[in-house]
């Protein structure tokens, strides 16, 4: 879909402006909102490109950098803590070969931390893109990178 | 429903999926059309059927019959041997709480209100929820009664805020309906973010319909035609399943124009968040709704007269307007024979860590702690005991086992400093370590601070920095002390609960724990401290 018509989708009002930056940043491959996503929305809801910037920099979920293919955000909040999530952050570290925050040099994948992700009963949580993947040991952590190392 | 003689329902929710659910699902249809029983036997995708943690949960009804991890291989199995010869398959049996008890009885103990139609019937599917009562208390609404009446109703349940102020909803209600400006929004904070909580997912997973009636409900009672759902970003099933739950009601003109053929219309639209706790404040999810950073407002003026685009606006936690119809249809007086005199009903829990059963329970207000953790929750791992409880989330105190008679109200925890809030209980054994637990809890509110003022942006920093003095042996004794004294200038300074309510995980935990943190000064190190200070990057 083209930008024009995902932005076509939306009411001229700025209650939608996070959902349509979400559809903005899934249409780019490396998951990222750029300098046009922004003046187009502004222009689209309303609301100036400042104001547009204003609000993108607040929410964990948007990044005005270009980020990997996939995301991969791991729960640090108590529960996972408990769990044992940080064995699953050093897996993930040792695996991707990047710290918290950085993308991979093929591009393919962006670790960040996350708080809770609702998904505690499974815990400790990573979410790959739209994907819970949960019960995370070091093994599990590997099988799935390399499921989306397939995929790709 | 169709008259089957059986139904095999499969909980699918984002963990059921993980496991492959959907799976298991499309294995159950094949098998069982392959055995020509598709016209005895219904199966049924559903919500959670209240049981985490054990893989693909599915039930036989009228059995009763509840099979844990089920995998596709499994399928075959349970058509063959229970379906078609009745005799249940005991190698996937979900385990049991107590020896003696039924796996069912996991269910059967709970009082059910909220959650009565999650894991029961097929939430994509309208006419199910219609089947079972659903929409009446809408259509008796809108037909019978006066907006006054349904507030009145509200009102006389004794119904109180879910998400974790426990403020009057009829109390609300009333003050949006009698408010000078007639044009009014219903809005549903669905942005659950507290860690260790996961209830209003599967209320939005399980029976989006109870939501949708609830705000229509509310939109009548208090003179609003627009309700707006906002559920957090990650949420992706929730969002697509109450979506489809507004398209089927609308086609069959439950919601939209003229509601039951009546002058009352009411449109729900669903608003995706962006990955921001602090939205579940209300006012901060106001500010996201108009396209801004979620920062709360300073209060009063309150929502009830001044919320979305400064208009009265109800905003109701999922919980608390799920409450709603059952209200409505049941009776106050029916209500109000549940729970405590000042906590009528009841309050869904999610039960987690160091437990046998982890999972999502529903009981009545005023049940003791203790029953949730070693009934409900199975107890602890054996061999294992009980260190302490965070109660209420990362916002929530932490107990000591020796208070695991607290009565479960908003005013018995009140009364020992601790808040029900978002029904997190989160179990921990002796092999966790309470500064280590703290640690985390305060780096969620550095994470999770908005910035806007600077108590709280500044304090969550430096306590922080505090805790993990403790875990990188460099604290001292005095380093205590001033994590008290910032939780009470937050405390008292800071704009919004969330900066606020730091105070009680803090001091909570220092009242209960204090020999375990005094243990952690003038350079004593405890190895779980260690691993997280290397995880985290400091040096220890």
């Amino acid at each position: 879909m083209t930008k024009d018509a995902i932005v076509g989708r939306y009411p001229r009002s700025p209650e939608v402006l996070l959902s349509l930056l979400h559809d903005l940043q899934k249409a780019n491959r490396e998951n990222y909102l750029t300098p046009e996503d922004l003046a187009r929305a502004a222009s689209h809801v309303g609301l100036t490109p400042t104001e547009v910037r204003d609000a993108v920099t607040f929410y964990s979920m948007f990044s005005l950098r270009p980020r990997g293919r996939h995301i991969v955000r791991v729960c640090e909040s108590p529960n996972c803590h408990l769990a044992g999530a940080w064995s699953a952050l050093a897996e993930l570290r040792r695996a991707l070969g990047v710290d918290v925050g950085e993308t991979t040099a093929d591009g393919l994948f962006t670790l960040e931390l996350t708080s809770c992700l609702g998904a505690c009963a499974v815990a400790p949580v990573m979410m790959v893109d739209d994907e819970v993947v949960g019960n995370l040991t070091p093994e599990r952590v590997r099988e799935t990178l390399d499921r989306y190392r397939e995929a790709k | 429903m169709n008259l089957a003689r059986a139904h095999v329902l499969v909980g699918v929710d984002d963990e059921a999926r993980l496991a492959g659910a959907d799976k298991v699902l499309a294995a159950f249809r094949e098998a069982i059309a392959a055995s020509n029983l598709a016209s005895e036997v219904q199966v049924v995708e559903t919500g959670s059927l209240g049981v985490s943690g054990h893989g693909v949960v599915v039930a036989v009804q009228p059995d009763g019959v509840y099979y844990a991890h089920v995998t596709p291989d499994d399928v075959g199995a349970i058509v063959e041997e229970h379906l078609l010869k009745g005799r249940p398959v005991q190698r996937l049996l979900l385990p049991t709480a107590a020896p003696v008890a039924r796996p069912a009885d996991v269910l059967t103990r709970q009082k059910r209100v909220v959650l009565k139609n999650c894991g029961v019937i097929d939430p994509e599917r309208i006419e199910e929820y219609i089947a079972t009562g659903g929409y009446e208390a809408l259509g008796q609404a809108v037909t019978e009664m006066t907006p006054e009446a349904v507030i009145e109703a509200v009102k006389r349940s004794g119904l109180r805020g879910r998400g974790g102020a426990g403020f009057p909803t009829g109390i609300k209600w009333s003050a949006v309906r009698t408010a000078s400006d007639p044009e009014r929004y219903v809005v549903c904070n669905a942005d659950e973010g507290e860690p260790g909580t996961f209830k209003d997912r599967l209320i939005l997973e399980g029976d989006p319909h109870r939501l949708l009636e609830a705000m229509a409900i509310a939109g009548y009672a208090v003179g609003a035609h627009v309700g707006i759902v906002y559920i957090r970003g990650e949420y992706q099933l929730s969002i697509a399943r109450t979506e489809r739950a507004i398209r089927d009601a609308e086609a069959l003109g439950i919601l939209g124009d003229r509601v039951f053929d009546t002058d009352f219309s009411f449109r729900v639209e669903v608003r995706p968040g962006a990955g921001a706790y602090v939205c579940g404040e209300e006012t901060a999810l106001l500010e996201s709704l108009e396209g801004k950073r979620g920062w709360p407002r300073i209060k009063p003026p309150y929502p009830v007269t001044c919320g979305l685009w400064a208009k009265p606006t109800v905003v109701n936690n999922v919980e608390t307007l799920a409450n709603v119809p059952d209200i409505l249809r049941l009776g106050p007086g029916w209500y109000r024979t549940l729970g405590t005199p000042t906590c009528p009903g009841t309050k869904v829990y999610t039960i987690l860590g160091n437990v046998r059963y982890p999972g999502l329970v529903e009981v009545e207000m005023g049940t003791p702690l203790r029953v949730l953790v070693h009934e409900l929750g199975g107890g602890l791992l054996p061999g294992r005991t009980l260190k302490g409880v965070l109660i209420g989330g990362a916002a929530g105190a932490f107990l000591p086992p020796a208070e695991l008679d607290v009565r479960l109200d908003f005013d018995s925890l009140a009364e020992r400093a601790a808040a029900l809030g978002s029904g997190a209980v989160l179990v921990m054994d002796e092999s966790a370590c309470m500064v280590d637990m703290l640690s985390s809890v305060l780096r969620f509110f550095r994470h999770e601070s908005c910035g806007q003022c600077v108590p709280c942006r500044s304090g969550t920093d430096v306590l922080v920095r505090l805790i993990s003095s403790l875990q990188t042996g460099t604290g001292d004794r005095y380093t205590l002390d001033r994590m008290v004294q910032i939780v009470d200038a937050m405390r008292a300074a800071s704009l919004c609960p969330l900066g606020q309510s730091v105070a009680l995980p803090v001091r909570s935990a220092l009242a209960a724990f204090r020999d375990e943190f005094a243990s952690h000064v003038d350079g004593r190190l405890c190895p779980q401290c260690q691993t997280t200070a290397r995880a985290h990057g400091l040096s220890a």
